[in-house]
């Protein structure tokens, strides 16, 4: 693979807090390897702010190698830029040439405020995991791995949903800011194994209560999301939660889940 | 103070089974009244607060990232080792024992590995419980495979990401404690100094990420789960927010640091490309069950992987260690890695990497599939086509991965990989409890030195995390605060919370008020370089001696010149990132000076001086089979207290691999 | 959950949008069935035959009421739902995904909905609306037939119609599989054959009923 160095110009959105306005900032950035991960890039902007005395660009990052979740740049309109199925720290700088212009966003939706540039603050995930997400199992309690068999293919499913990152990928993708995929990606791990059997009911309606409190918009089956999902979490998981949805409110009482 | 590790009396069976019959129990009612600070939310800290919350104490729980469920044990790949012996390959409790044992070069606790061994099958047992995903055969029952340093397949496993499916589920079964009132949880969080009032953990002082400001935290105990210290390194596997701050600041209060030099390099990570190179990225050493590690039998060798011929291909490992071959533990690979590459023999265009090779791997089970479908003439290319699939259906993700960052397709030319900083052994140190000298303060997961010794087995750091946040602190922390169930809250306008914030507050404004010229990152790589040249696979007298000096001239720059941008209250990850390098700069010296002390090789501590005339390791048992445990008596003075390892099962003999 | 929280949730709405969408859709059918009488081109008998029965029969005039309020909860809900989730981005993206990860016709179903409402209007401004008020002053049925061929005489009517037929398009192109996926069908087992047959439906169904003013205006039909 051939090496090469660029010069790119960088538009990014600066935004100082929650409350005051943001709007954008241009940078040169010169002398990019193609070999530098996107963040790296940001670490050669931000070394060369802060040589300067400025303030560097504030992001989420963690991990660096696609699996925390934290990074989270909308690049060029695209959800952790234009790789498929990668998040923005594993997108390398071999993708753009001399020359070319980024415009950098933070994740827009009213669920997820701006802490500052690029960070937002993505709590309300883990409310909605709180709403119902988990398995009810107290440490101590659990019998031996081997007495519940799984059927492979089903166990292989449930892994393929439990990969989700919980990036905020799909909301930010999303032409409505919904966190349905998200949802679905959780309701779908637990719901295809034996052991998240007991509370299926409750857990669907009680995520999907939860997300719409946040204030997520609501799924209309648009499909950016599987589109921009690093971890190719399948809209097959929308359609199991609404499977789920619908068999938790026509069985059982009428009593609020 | 004599160190008193409380290894419970009696047979190393029954300790800890003795230990849980027999240690004092705190009624519910009472458990309401009792709080506690945990910090960290990973595998062994979201382990211990949701345990505890269901237990019914106070829990808070305190992670520098957004989110608990980003702490870096998502990271891990590879597996999760456990003494199930579903295999029916003769695994036990005792030979799970005996390979950490062995594997951390006899530098460990008997009763700790013990017990960790004991309740590894419960792990399995308990998140396949809460939902994680493991693999599984067509049965419908769990898929288990080898790892490096052993000879039994044990390693339980989801795909690439067995670490993030643990973290999901310790996450999960967290997130429904704080659903339930039980934890309260604080993110963007950063735990800067633990509180002590009569000789006691009571709190902590934690800065607020996002507004910069400093609170106060009251808790009759104190759980630092806060992972290890990789990134002193600077370039690491380790996340970039990872850090020793929690530890370092405990510490600083008088906790001991054990045996800060054991460090462990993991043999395959992606080699460095360039100065730019924030982190490394590790290739799970699963991959090692089916690549073959090679590199040219010709010094400088320039030809392209492809073009050299079998017999010009040197397959040191296999060669040096037939009986292990490809999967000897990390420490040797490693060693054994950066041995070739020493001696001219390193391939890419660093010279630095050595050939982790999957065509055989590709050609062998191209051939089952051919059987297995029953297909007449098949060509290569078939073969070749099926192989690539299973391979595919094995390591996919980590294949993508390498070839995102890279370029290179690794179907088609040998992956390079190089060793990289993956984990550090060393911790504070900590009692059989896992509470520290610090009466009150408990160190869990990496964050202690406690069961790996000089070199950690690979799938061993999942179980280690989780064995004591699900399994061992629950009990162990009850036997202590039932003492304290009279204790009532103390107010966080005592003086001593008093006293601890303003000295967090000073450390700050000093920090902000250098105003110097060089950047927090440029000291950190600085600091990073000097740790692996002097410090690192490596060691020997006089580099140590360079490099502790070094690291002070660093640090009297560093306090002198840092520019740090933007202001204290307001969210400025320079600020933060500042307070971790100005830690590391301190821990850097004192793991340089351990190292110094033990002259001797073991594990993962490689010391030039000492080695057998093949290169191996060479340990000396009669002078260093102790814990160094280090006192912090003020700036660059440090005490050594040695904690005697005493062997009453295992007999310590040369670790042998070959 | 009882049955008024079951259909106020986000997926309640979307249970909404599916049920009436898909009960549209089977109207769409038959209103296409009994049209494609006219192309038997015999004057307009056998339609006016499947008209007089659609206008008169009991049974069929109830299910209309029930078609009306459910046209009406698709197009008021639908119209809730894309205001509300449009509110959900406080700030717009500068540059947008566009085309890149999701159809045009899939973010636009608020627009398409509101142009096949505009056209319907129109529709039935032309012909339901005069023939009830017929029937219910007791001038008894019109002749719809040939209201039909004089108001295809009509150029900006036709092209009108046709306008109306592709947006109707449109929107089924999505709408179509869309409220199957909400119904939990979109597995891959069923994914495929709905997504066929749905775009199937999107294209056969308008240009059956695009034909319909062509022919009157083509004079392929007297």
């Amino acid at each position: 693979m051939e090496h090469y160095t660029m010069n790119l110009t960088l538009k990014v959105w600066k935004q100082k807090n929650k409350n005051e306005k943001g709007r954008f900032e241009t940078y040169p950035v010169k002398g990019i390897s193609s070999e530098m991960s996107f963040l790296e890039m940001f670490d050669v902007l931000n070394e060369q702010l802060v040589a300067e005395g400025k303030e560097p660009i504030a992001f989420d990052h963690d991990c660096r190698e696609g699996i925390c979740g934290a990074c989270s740049m909308y690049i060029n309109g695209r959800a952790h830029g234009p790789w498929h199925n990668t998040t923005t720290c594993q997108l390398h700088m071999r993708q753009y040439k001399d020359g070319d212009t980024i415009v950098v966003e933070p994740w827009r939706a009213n669920s997820f405020p701006v802490i500052k540039d690029l960070v937002v603050d993505r709590s309300s995930f883990d409310r909605i995991i709180q709403a119902g997400g988990y398995i009810s199992v107290n440490t101590g309690n659990a019998v031996d791995a081997n007495s519940l068999p799984i059927e492979k293919q089903k166990a292989d499913e449930s892994f393929a949903a439990a990969a989700c990152i919980g990036c905020g990928a799909c909301v930010a993708a999303c032409p409505n800011a919904s966190a349905m995929l998200f949802v679905s990606a959780k309701v779908s791990h637990l719901a295809l194994l034996p052991q998240g059997d007991p509370e299926r009911k409750t857990r669907a309606v009680n995520m999907v209560e939860q997300m719409d409190k946040e204030g997520f918009g609501s799924c209309t089956n648009i499909g950016a999301c599987e589109a921009e999902c690093p971890k190719g979490i399948s809209l097959e998981n929308i359609a199991r939660l609404n499977r789920e949805y619908i068999g938790s409110v026509f069985s059982g009482s009428s009593d609020k889940a | 103070m004599t160190l008193n590790s409380k290894i419970p009396a009696g047979k190393l069976e029954s300790k800890w089974k003795d230990y849980k019959s027999t240690c004092k129990l705190v009624n519910p009612a009472n458990k309401r009244q009792l709080e506690v600070i945990v910090i960290g939310t990973g595998l062994a800290g979201a382990s211990a607060a949701a345990s505890l919350g269901e237990m019914g104490y106070k829990v808070k729980t305190f992670c520098f990232q957004d989110s608990p469920r980003r702490a870096h044990s998502i990271a891990a790949q590879g597996g999760i080792n456990a003494a199930k012996n579903y295999q029916n390959d003769g695994d036990s409790t005792y030979r799970l024992f005996y390979d950490t044992i062995k594997g951390g070069d006899y530098r460990s606790r008997e009763g700790n590995v013990y017990r960790l061994a004991e309740v590894s099958a419960s792990i399995i047992d308990q998140c396949v419980a809460q939902g994680v995903p493991f693999a599984r055969e067509y049965g419908g029952l769990l898929s288990n495979r080898s790892f490096g340093g052993t000879q039994v397949q044990r390693t339980f496993y989801a795909a690439g990401q067995t670490g993030q499916q643990l973290l999901i589920g310790a996450y999960q079964a967290l997130e429904r404690q704080v659903a339930l009132g039980n934890v309260t949880q604080y993110s963007r969080h950063e735990m800067l100094d633990i509180v002590m009032v009569d000789g006691k953990a009571r709190g902590i002082i934690a800065r607020d990420l996002v507004t910069g400001k400093l609170e106060r935290f009251f808790g009759h105990a104190v759980l630092l789960c806060s992972g290890g210290y990789g990134n002193v390194f600077y370039l690491s596997t380790n996340a970039m927010g990872s850090n020793v701050t929690a530890a370092w600041k405990a510490h600083k209060k008088g906790a001991y640091f054990g045996n800060p030099c054991y460090t462990q390099i993991h043999p395959t990570c992606i080699p460095v490309s360039g100065d730019h190179q924030s982190k490394l990225t590790l290739m799970s050493e699963s991959l090692r069950n089916d690549g073959r590690i090679w590199v040219p039998k010709k010094q400088g060798d320039t030809r392209k992987a492809s073009d050299i011929p079998e017999e010009e291909r040197d397959y040191y490992l296999e060669r040096r260690y037939p009986a292990f071959g490809n999967l000897v533990p990390r420490d040797v690979a490693s060693r054994a890695a950066k041995e070739r590459c020493d001696a001219g023999y390193g391939v890419g265009s660093s010279k630095m990497a050595v050939y982790l090779d999957f065509a055989a791997a590709i050609e062998r089970y191209g051939k089952i599939e051919v059987n297995k479908q029953s297909i007449e003439n098949a060509d290569a290319a078939k073969i070749r086509e099926l192989g690539e699939g299973v391979v595919k259906e094995k390591y996919g993700n980590l294949f993508e991965m390498y070839e995102k960052i890279t370029g290179e397709d690794p179907y088609k030319l040998p992956m390079r990989i190089y060793p990289a900083v993956h984990y550090t052994m060393g911790g504070l140190w900590v009692d059989y409890e896992l509470q520290t000298n610090i009466p009150g303060l408990y160190a869990l997961g990496e964050a202690n030195f406690s069961d790996h010794g000089a070199n950690r087995l690979g799938a061993s750091a999942l179980m280690q995390g989780l064995a004591d946040g699900y399994f061992v602190v629950p009990y162990t922390l009850g036997n202590n605060l039932a003492d304290d169930i009279r204790t009532k809250a103390i107010p966080i306008d005592h003086p001593a919370f008093v006293a601890a914030e303003k000295e967090v507050s000073d450390r700050i404004n000093r920090l902000m008020n250098i105003k110097g010229k060089e950047s927090v990152e440029s000291f950190h790589k600085r600091l990073g370089k000097i740790m692996w040249d002097k410090c690192g696979m490596a060691r020997n007298e006089k580099g140590l001696k360079e490099a502790i000096e070094e690291i002070k001239a660093l640090r009297k720059e560093f306090w002198g010149n840092v520019f740090i941008p933007g202001d204290i209250n307001e969210f400025n990850p320079e600020l933060d990132k500042a307070g971790r390098v100005a830690d590391f700069l301190e821990l850097g010296e004192l793991m340089c000076l351990d190292a110094l002390n033990r002259n001797e090789s073991c594990g993962g501590h490689f010391r030039e001086e000492y080695q057998t005339e093949e290169g191996e390791a060479l340990r000396d048992d009669e002078h260093y089979m102790y814990v160094a445990a280090w006192e912090y008596k003020g700036d660059s003075q440090y005490e050594l207290h040695k904690e005697s390892l005493d062997y009453e099962v295992v007999h310590p003999s040369a670790r042998s691999y070959k | 959950m009882n049955w008024k929280n079951a259909f106020s949730t986000s997926i309640g709405k979307k249970l909404q949008m599916s049920l009436t969408g898909l009960f549209l859709i089977l109207f769409l059918i038959v209103h296409c069935y009994i049209n494609a009488q006219i192309f038997y081109n015999d004057g307009g008998v056998r339609f006016t035959e499947a008209a007089h029965f659609m206008g008169t029969n009991f049974v069929i005039r109830t299910i209309e009421l029930g078609l009306f309020a459910f046209l009406i909860l698709h197009v008021v809900q639908g119209l809730l739902l894309w205001a509300k989730n449009r509110a959900r981005r406080g700030t717009r993206y500068a540059v947008s995904a566009g085309n890149q990860t999701s159809r045009w016709y899939s973010r636009s179903m608020a627009l398409l909905g509101t142009l096949v409402l505009l056209f319907l209007i129109l529709h039935l401004s032309k012909f339901w609306g005069p023939n009830r008020l017929s029937q219910t002053t007791g001038h008894g049925e019109l002749d719809l037939f040939t209201m039909m061929r004089d108001e295809f005489q009509v150029t900006w009517i036709v092209i009108v119609y046709i306008l109306g037929c592709i947006a109707l398009g449109w929107h089924l192109l999505h709408g179509f599989y869309s409220a199957f996926q909400t119904l939990g069908l979109g597995t891959s087992k069923y994914k495929g054959l709905l997504k066929g047959i749905g775009v199937a439906f999107s294209i056969i169904v308008p240009i059956i009923f695009a034909l319909m003013p062509i022919s009157f205006y083509m004079g392929w039909i007297s």
